[in-house]
């Protein structure tokens, strides 16, 4: 399959865009350059589809457009004043499900959750929260687990299973009361085989999952999402080195 | 091929040892044995099944039941649904053994609970007790149960006609009154070959009972085209749309015709294995069902050589849920069946292409493989006879509610609504749910609609809402209902149907305004939209349609002097603070 071959096109918000035989709108919006916003969604680990930030109209029928393979023909509306505000209520629904305090977070301006809230302009939680209790598992040497953060977007959980070979988080519970757990006996982070090398250990988008004792490192100010947007292309590999290098870009 | 699915449940062995140790099975017998799922056991059989522990986990937290704290000696789960439920009778036996509702008894002799919609909606109130199903209850009843409890009367050892599920046909159809004669689909498919017996099954007109109306025709042809390295057949018996029992009625007296359609797609898609996927509330079946396969491999009719050929065998099994409604969903039904939770797959690809085990699969609906062994018999051109244009041949539905004679009713597609609710005895009515909860609630200007694909699509379920029924309940209930059953995957489920439960709490309670109306409607409209499989897409159906149809029963229980009220009574919450200080005058109020 060639990107020259006419039949192999979408249009996304009236632009004409190449896409390969097996690639998702998604890939064929990033390899483009176009942003649709996300959160669950990472390029090299399985799509999932499960944070609906990414919903698009497809030939005026809604869809996930990192699940959704791409086929000749499709007018995709992605960048529309109702969609935002589809994702911008999606967000504020993540937002008020978990306890989300951005000051008091080590991840706040490196956190694609707060990034992709600002870029939709939410403003509030605007619904009443939940306040829900979960417990922070600091039993790890080198990782903390904050569930209060957690969205439930299981990039962890792919992270380890698909990059690192391991299968140390999963999401159990139903409904508003799912959560997320480790793969161990104890129930403890400290007793599953996690090192602070894995990807899961940095793939978080949010601040559930940290690095212990290299808090605060890079300065409010010059963090990743000082320096960028998160509707920037190529930005994705930046939010993975969290902000340490944000000063070489 | 993930690890997950465990050792010995690679595509292709026909029989295994492991499927007769389904983590679903396990998990049921010890929660039947220690009354809960302890720690320790979770890690035993992750290291049994070779699964990771973590999996074990998620399983026993989704299933709703299965229980982390152990439950009482006597387990009672009362039904909350509309039809089969009454939580005031779970309120007096909590109150008479002195049981707080969820939790149980310091003694540990009893625990008190609801559950989503037990299929008994002819002939409720019911319960579950230790996962056994009791119907008709009444005060009496419920004395006599407690004082079986005060005795330690083992619940085996409770009258047996306290337990008595009836049928309850009211009226006979194209299914439930032609005689099946056991073999002669299966016959009469081997005879034919597959090509021409999927060619009598499409031209047949047969769609999907479920609901959703997929061509059953289609669906055998695209399974048996794909590729793989093998197939199966998938008999959803998930019934748990509140106000469905039609599957518990064809399983009880037509186990036959269901176990034969099966067998008769496995013919046709080239399939060696089927599986009934049975709900736990219907675990009673069982025992009864196991009878029905054995005799039918002692007939040939499954087994080795089905009927004597050389190159058919054919088997089926029986894996039990264990309560959760989503696994109604074809493919949370399928990630049900690989000892997961019930999560709905993407889609593409589709189970007929990769289901169990990543291998084609047909998941059709009790009534649809029913119906597929009655065409077998008597040809496509029988069943598409009967009903309407676009929807060939009959549905039998399961009607409750206010109404003299509830049970199982069979007519042609095509059917008005008065004409049903003049059969079953209904007077008075003020609304009526079709299709169940995630189906549509009409008013009586619209009780001259039909059922049809074309029109009102249902998967069988039948709520008659009488003019003393309060409508608000009716639509919280419903309310209540998808929050409890949405799997949590994608953030407009399971997010949106929570705040939609406690906007509609707020309306109920008194406290909510025209603002909090329009916000229910906004969520409403995109949970609907943006779901990721069809609970979400369904759960704000009964909301979007009182809304529309019933807008009264919302705005007689506003605020109306005031544009915005919070969700919680301000005074109210001071009431502790008075105690303490005992103050109760006028300025320890804020009214």
């Amino acid at each position: 399959m060639s990107d020259t071959n006419n039949n192999n096109t979408i249009t996304i918000d009236g632009r004409e865009i190449p896409f390969e035989e097996g690639q998702t709108i998604m890939d064929a919006a990033l390899a483009a350059d176009i942003y649709i916003p996300h959160l669950c969604h990472r390029p090299g680990l399985s799509p999932h589809g499960s944070c609906k930030l990414c919903t698009v109209e497809v030939n005026g029928r809604s869809a996930s457009a990192c699940t959704l393979p791409a086929a000749s023909g499709q007018e995709v509306s992605n960048n529309t004043e109702a969609l935002n505000g589809v994702r911008k209520t999606i967000t504020q629904m993540l937002f008020v499900e978990g306890n989300h305090f951005c000051p008091a977070c080590e991840k706040t301006g490196d956190c694609t959750l707060q990034a992709v809230a600002y870029h939709l302009d939410m403003l509030d939680g605007h619904f009443p929260q939940f306040y829900p209790r979960r417990e922070v598992d600091a039993s790890h040497e080198g990782i903390v687990l904050d569930r209060d953060r957690c969205i439930m977007c299981e990039l962890c959980v792919r992270a380890s299973r698909e990059v690192d070979g391991k299968d140390v988080f999963a999401i159990t519970g139903r409904g508003v009361d799912a959560r997320l757990i480790v793969n161990s006996e104890s129930g403890q982070l400290a007793d599953t085989d996690i090192t602070t090398d894995d990807l899961a250990a940095h793939i978080c988008p949010v601040g559930a999952i940290l690095i212990k004792e290299h808090g605060y490192e890079v300065p409010i100010g010059r963090r990743t999402f000082d320096l960028h947007t998160v509707a920037e292309p190529g930005v994705e590999p930046v939010i993975l080195k969290k902000g340490k290098h944000a000063d070489e870009h | 091929m993930k690890s997950e699915n465990g050792p010995g449940k690679q595509p292709g062995t026909s029989r295994n040892q492991a499927d007769n140790e389904h983590l679903l099975h396990l998990l049921f017998d010890i929660q039947q044995r220690e009354r809960h799922i302890p720690q320790r056991s979770i890690a035993e059989l992750a290291r049994q099944l070779a699964l990771p522990i973590s999996q074990v986990e998620s399983v026993v937290d989704f299933y709703s039941f299965f229980h982390r704290e152990p439950r009482g000696i006597y387990d009672f789960m009362f039904s909350n649904c509309t039809s089969c439920g009454d939580v005031s009778m779970m309120h007096s036996l909590s109150e008479r053994l002195g049981v707080t509702p969820g939790k149980t008894r310091a003694d540990g002799a009893v625990s008190i609970d609801t559950t989503s919609c037990i299929g008994m909606c002819d002939q409720g109130p019911a319960l579950l007790v230790n996962g056994r199903t009791l119907t008709q209850l009444t005060a009496l009843r419920l004395e006599q149960i407690a004082e079986q409890v005060e005795t330690g009367t083992p619940v085996e050892d409770w009258p047996v006609e306290w337990f008595r599920v009836h049928d309850n046909v009211r009226k006979n159809g194209l299914l439930l009154g032609t005689p099946f004669e056991t073999g002669a689909g299966l016959r009469a498919a081997v005879e034919k070959g597959p090509e021409p017996m999927l060619d009598e099954i499409t031209q047949s007109g047969l769609r999907g009972r479920g609901g959703a109306g997929f061509g059953t025709g289609m669906k055998w042809k695209f399974c048996r085209q794909a590729k793989g390295d093998a197939h199966y057949v998938v008999c959803n018996a998930d019934e748990g749309e509140p106000g469905t029992f039609k599957d518990r009625i064809l399983l009880t007296s037509h186990a036959h015709a269901v176990f034969e359609g099966m067998t008769i797609c496995g013919h046709i898609i080239g399939a060696q294995k089927g599986y009934l996927y049975l709900r736990g509330e219907y675990r009673y079946l069982l025992k009864d069902l196991q009878a029905v396969l054995e005799r039918r491999k002692k007939s040939g009719l499954l087994g080795e050589k089905v009927l004597g050929l050389q190159d058919f065998n054919f088997d089926i099994e029986i894996i039990i849920g264990a309560g959760a409604y989503i696994c109604g969903e074809e493919s949370a039904l399928i990630e049900s069946m690989e000892q997961k939770r019930g999560i709905p797959r993407v889609r593409p690809p589709f189970p007929v292409t990769r289901g169990y085990l990543g291998q084609p699969t047909v998941v059709n609906n009790v009534e649809t493989l029913a119906a597929a062994a009655h065409i077998a018999v008597h040809g496509g051109a029988w069943f598409s006879g009967h009903g309407s244009d676009k929807s060939a041949g009959s549905k039998i539905l399961s009607i409750s509610g206010d109404c003299t004679t509830p049970g199982a009713y069979e007519y042609p597609f095509g059917v008005s609504i008065q004409r049903i609710l003049d059969d079953c005895g209904a007077e008075d009515v003020q609304a009526v749910q079709v299709g169940g909860p995630s189906g549509t609630l009409i008013a009586p200007d619209e009780f001259e609609r039909k059922l049809g694909f074309e029109d009102l699509a249902t998967g069988g379920s039948f709520m008659v809402y009488g003019k003393d029924s309060d409508l608000l309940d009716v639509v919280s209930n419903f309310t209540h209902f998808f929050a409890h059953e949405s799997c949590g995957f994608c953030t407009p489920c399971r997010v949106g149907t929570t705040l939609l439960k406690n906007g509609l709490d707020k309306i109920a309670s008194g406290h909510g305004t025209k603002s909090d109306v329009d916000e229910m409607f906004r969520m409403a409209t995109m949970v609907k939209r943006r779901s990721h499989c069809g609970l979400g897409q369904t759960a704000p159906n009964p909301l979007l349609d009182a809304l529309e149809r019933f807008p009264h029963i919302f705005e007689q229980r506003l605020v109306h002097d005031s544009e915005f009220e919070p969700h919680f009574d301000l005074d109210a919450a001071l009431e502790e603070a008075r105690q303490i200080s005992h103050r109760d005058d006028a300025e320890a109020h804020l009214v």
